[in-house]
């Protein structure tokens, strides 16, 4: 077994090490090492986009990037986008707009879906179906799911120009 | 539309209960569970479709530093011949065990074999490799009608074929677990009545239910003997009956903790991984989490069947049904116990069949055994019925819904298979698309070049009723908090505590639903059937009135008068007595010195659902050079019942309607000759992602249900059985090529364009 590496990051706005194997994700680090399960697993290969974090601005998927990959790097998980102030405006839309059902695939949906919208405030439908074809949802045919992307897109557009910066969503 | 005024709460969209914890990631799934002490597994699965297993030794996995357990078959005690009642009807223990881990034989890629609990996943998973096993390959049987040949190889040495309904069972081993026959009427002469006879037969593919949670279960057994399971089920009371069974443990030993499920669709009801994570924690003495990788669901857990059907069907000058006979053998993988006795009674129940027969065939081969997929097997006969419905209605220059509105199924029509149906919603359904927008406006132009087409199908399924219970306490500030036994796989904590407000004349934030342990609550039967809403709404409605019985006594004992001069006024949620009036919120205050707690209680154990229906509508275009054929339209028409939660009722109809198109046009299990599933990821086993699919139209027909106190019926199924039907018939309409094979795959499609050609 390889030697275990320290990893500093900035998670969630705050500086963060944590040690782990050179073979262990960042999936599995976020989930087993810190606690952090908000990010879900559900393929181990990319393809349903629920561990979709925010890794220096971009998102990925947390399964495909190795722990010490995120050496130096600035994260934000699905934990950092509501505040003490409360829920973000897409967890609201989403909220409201019943754009879940079980669940599982709601938070790589959110973290998607903030980034994308930081990119493009204004989207079509067809711009929100194209950027978020990466996170499978089997629940809710998807149809509540764009018109929530919508609903913030409309309601909440200064907030993603004005916060998203901050919050380093890009 | 009817009786959304009629309510206070029902028909009103509260934002869910549960919702900021899964909009936060708080919400505990399944792989979310962590115990002190906790060690992972990862299991040895075959890679053949069918051998024997000739010898298995574990021993240099134990010896690897970090691991601690390794459990096998002969880790869980032999059931013998028993059949176990599970709630959801007879189990053939020596079966279940043996999917749980395989014993003599190995009888699919992927069966599980050997578990390994180790400190880590990867010392786990290091360990599997260090199993030894060798393997004596047998032939591998995929196809239903090959496994029906007297000559095939036989898979289960104790399975004859039962006749269903004659009562009788053969005496030699077979591959046809099941006979069902159905009859009404008499065919032959129903058939001469006929103008127009159709028969076509029908292949399709093995498809997965593809919930995004992978099955995770966690399970500690202490030295009292007594087991603990956290599981993402959609039914902790089966999983506790089944984990009893499987590992000898009294019932009343183990504690099934449901976590969130993160998506079920009817394949999270069999335990797969409970018992080999509980052996594991007795072996090692220290909490197992053991998870499942997506390979694994697909390739281990329950798709639903593939199938191969014949159907015929007469009607006569005026457009009405004369007869019609189905045959149908459903492949049930491993083990026996496909839905084929379910899609039997399915296939004509949308129609007032006057004579028809049914035949349907339950048939081992060398796949995961077979489990429920939402409505489990009605998708599959519809595509049939209503693709053969669709060409008569066509050569007879018939509209189709006016045709499925001469025909429809109504309150006194009597089944194929015999029962007769109380007040059901079928033609409703047909008369609320007939005057949708989405069908009298004409077919759109192409969008990409290709042929336009439009196409109906109608679906139905039961709902079930069986068992559920519930409780609830007041709390001092007048809040109600609300234990439920059934997990919430969607929605069903607000739409179980909405129906609770209504009884009490509060609002849904003032109930507080939770989805509580076995212990925690009485026997609930599974999430499962489209039944939760409505079965468990009858327990929280039940538990309602007992809070206001017990209530009036309390007012009674404030106002020191008899409880017969009280009495509780939903509008106002408050007891009037003489002279005098509390609100709920104030009496609940008191309660705890008048009388003491308030706490209601109810069940729902006879209630049983009329059934429900949908009609849907598409329009696609298909490109003839390609066979892709792209979804521009759809707007799905169904009785709901009464719908208590709009946004999650419609949730449920879109949501039915893309699993469907998934099934229509991409999902298959892709098998080479050896039985490997060669597409056992979500990239190659494709389902709808968001640009596959336009938003879906829902047209919430309400036709109450009267076996239930709010008219409630079971939404969740039936939204997936019309799909695959009204998009074939669609292309159909576009390229004049009808799909007689399931997926209608691009490559499908193409080959019988160009054959056309």
């Amino acid at each position: 077994m390889a030697k275990k590496r320290v990893v500093t990051t900035t998670l969630n706005g705050n500086q963060t090490e944590f040690l782990c194997e050179p073979r262990q994700t960042l999936l599995e680090v976020l989930r087993d090492n810190l606690d952090l399960t908000g990010t879900k697993e559900g393929c181990s290969n990319g393809n349903c986009g629920a561990c979709t974090v925010i890794l220096n601005g971009r998102p990925v998927d947390s399964c495909l990037v190795l722990a010490v990959e995120a050496e130096g790097a600035t994260l934000r998980t699905i934990e950092g986008v509501a505040t003490a102030a409360g829920l973000d405006p897409i967890q609201k839309a989403f909220l409201e707009g019943a754009a879940l059902q079980c669940g599982i695939c709601t938070p790589g949906f959110i973290m998607q879906s903030e980034w994308f919208l930081s990119q493009n405030p204004k989207p079509t439908e067809d711009e929100i179906r194209f950027n978020l074809a990466g996170n499978l949802c089997r629940c809710t045919g998807y149809d509540k799911i764009v018109r929530s992307v919508q609903d913030a897109a409309t309601t909440w557009q200064d907030h993603y120009m004005k916060n998203c910066h901050e919050k380093g969503c890009h | 539309m009817a009786t959304a005024n009629k309510y206070k709460v029902i028909g009103t969209r509260p934002v869910r209960h549960d919702g900021v914890d899964k909009v936060t990631g708080r919400a505990r799934y399944g792989a979310d569970t962590k115990i002190q002490g906790m060690l992972y597994s990862a299991m040895l699965r075959s890679p053949h479709a069918h051998a024997k297993i000739k010898r298995l030794d574990t021993s240099k996995a134990e010896k690897l530093p970090g691991v601690r357990a390794v459990v096998t078959a002969k880790d869980l005690p032999d059931p013998g011949t028993r059949i176990a009642q599970l709630g959801e009807g007879a189990v053939c223990m020596a079966h279940l065990t043996r999917n749980v881990l395989a014993r003599e034989k190995v009888l699919y890629k992927g069966h599980a074999i050997a578990a390994v609990a180790a400190d880590n996943i990867h010392i786990a998973e290091e360990a599997v490799k260090l199993i030894e096993i060798e393997y004596e390959p047998l032939p591998v049987l995929l196809d239903v009608r090959e496994a029906m040949k007297p000559s095939a190889i036989v898979l289960n040495d104790d399975v004859r074929c039962e006749e269903v309904g004659a009562g009788t069972t053969g005496s030699t081993p077979t591959n046809v677990a099941k006979h069902f026959h159905f009859e009404k009427g008499n065919v032959a002469d129903g058939f001469a009545k006929a103008k127009v006879v159709v028969e076509r037969e029908f292949v399709t593919g093995t498809v997965h239910q593809g919930y995004i949670e992978p099955h995770a279960a966690t399970a500690t057994w202490n030295p009292d003997g007594r087991v603990t399971i956290w599981c993402c089920t959609q039914g902790s009371f089966t999983v506790r009956q089944q984990c009893s069974e499987l590992l000898g443990v009294p019932l009343g030993h183990i504690k099934v903790v449901p976590t969130e499920i993160g998506g079920g669709f009817g394949g999270k009801i069999s335990v797969y991984l409970e018992p080999v994570a509980a052996a594991l924690s007795k072996k090692s003495g220290k909490p197992v989490k053991l998870v499942m990788d997506r390979a694994a669901v697909l390739e281990a857990t329950g798709p639903t069947p593939a199938s191969y059907m014949k159907v015929k069907i007469g009607v006569d000058g005026d457009g009405k049904i004369t007869a019609g006979t189905a045959y149908m053998a459903f492949d049930a993988g491993a083990f026996p116990g496909s839905p084929i006795g379910m899609a039997a009674m399915c296939a004509f129940a949308c129609y007032d069949v006057p004579n028809g027969s049914v035949d349907g065939y339950d048939v081992c081969v060398n796949k995961p055994r077979t489990n429920a997929y939402r409505a489990p097997g009605a998708t599959n006969g519809a595509f049939a019925v209503e693709s053969v419905i669709d060409e008569i209605c066509e050569k007879l220059k018939l509209d189709p819904l006016e045709f499925r509105a001469k025909n429809a199924a109504k309150e006194g029509t009597r089944r194929v298979d015999g029962p007769v149906f109380p007040r059901i919603g079928m033609w409703e359904t047909v008369d609320y698309l007939k005057k949708s927008e989405h069908y009298s406006t004409p077919l759109p132009k192409p969008k990409f070049g290709g042929k336009v087409g439009r196409g109906v199908a109608s679906g139905f399924w039961f709902n079930c009723g069986l068992k559920s219970a519930a409780f609830a306490t007041v709390n001092t500030d007048g809040s109600v908090s609300l234990s439920l036994g059934t997990t919430d796989i969607g929605g069903s904590r607000a739409s179980i505590a909405m129906q609770l407000a209504e009884t009490l004349g509060l609002t849904a934030t003032d109930i507080n639903p939770n989805v509580v342990d076995t212990d925690a609550v009485g026997y609930n039967d599974v999430t499962g059937g489209s039944r939760v809403t409505f079965a468990t709404g009858i327990a929280a409605y039940e538990a309602g009135e007992d809070i206001k019985r017990q209530m009036v006594q309390r007012a009674a004992v404030l106002w020191d008068v008899d409880p017969s001069q009280v009495s509780y006024d939903v509008a106002t949620a408050s007891l009037i007595g003489p002279g005098k009036n509390i609100t709920f919120k104030a009496l609940a205050e008191q309660v705890n010195h008048c009388g003491g707690p308030v706490i209601g209680r109810g069940f729902s154990s006879e209630a049983n659902q009329g059934g429900s229906f949908g009609t849907h509508c598409v329009d696609v275009e298909v490109d003839p050079d390609t066979g892709k054929t792209q979804i521009l339209r759809y707007t799905i028409s169904q009785d709901v019942g009464t719908a208590v939660h709009p946004s999650y009722v419609e949730g449920q109809l879109q949501g039915g309607v893309v699993q469907g198109i998934g099934w229509a046009l991409n999902e298959e299990y892709w098998y080479d000759d050896k039985g490997v599933m060669r597409n056992a990821s979500y990239l190659d086993y494709r389902i709808p992602t968001i640009y596959d699919v336009p938003m879906i139209d829902t047209i919430l027909v309400e036709v109450p249900d009267p076996e239930h106190p709010f008219g409630v019926r079971g939404v969740g199924e039936v939204p997936i059985v019309p799909p695959p039907a009204a998009v074939a018939n669609a292309i159909a309409n576009a390229v004049g090529v009808r799909m007689e094979k399931l997926p209608m795959s691009p490559p499908n499609l193409l080959k019988e364009i160009l054959a056309g050609k």
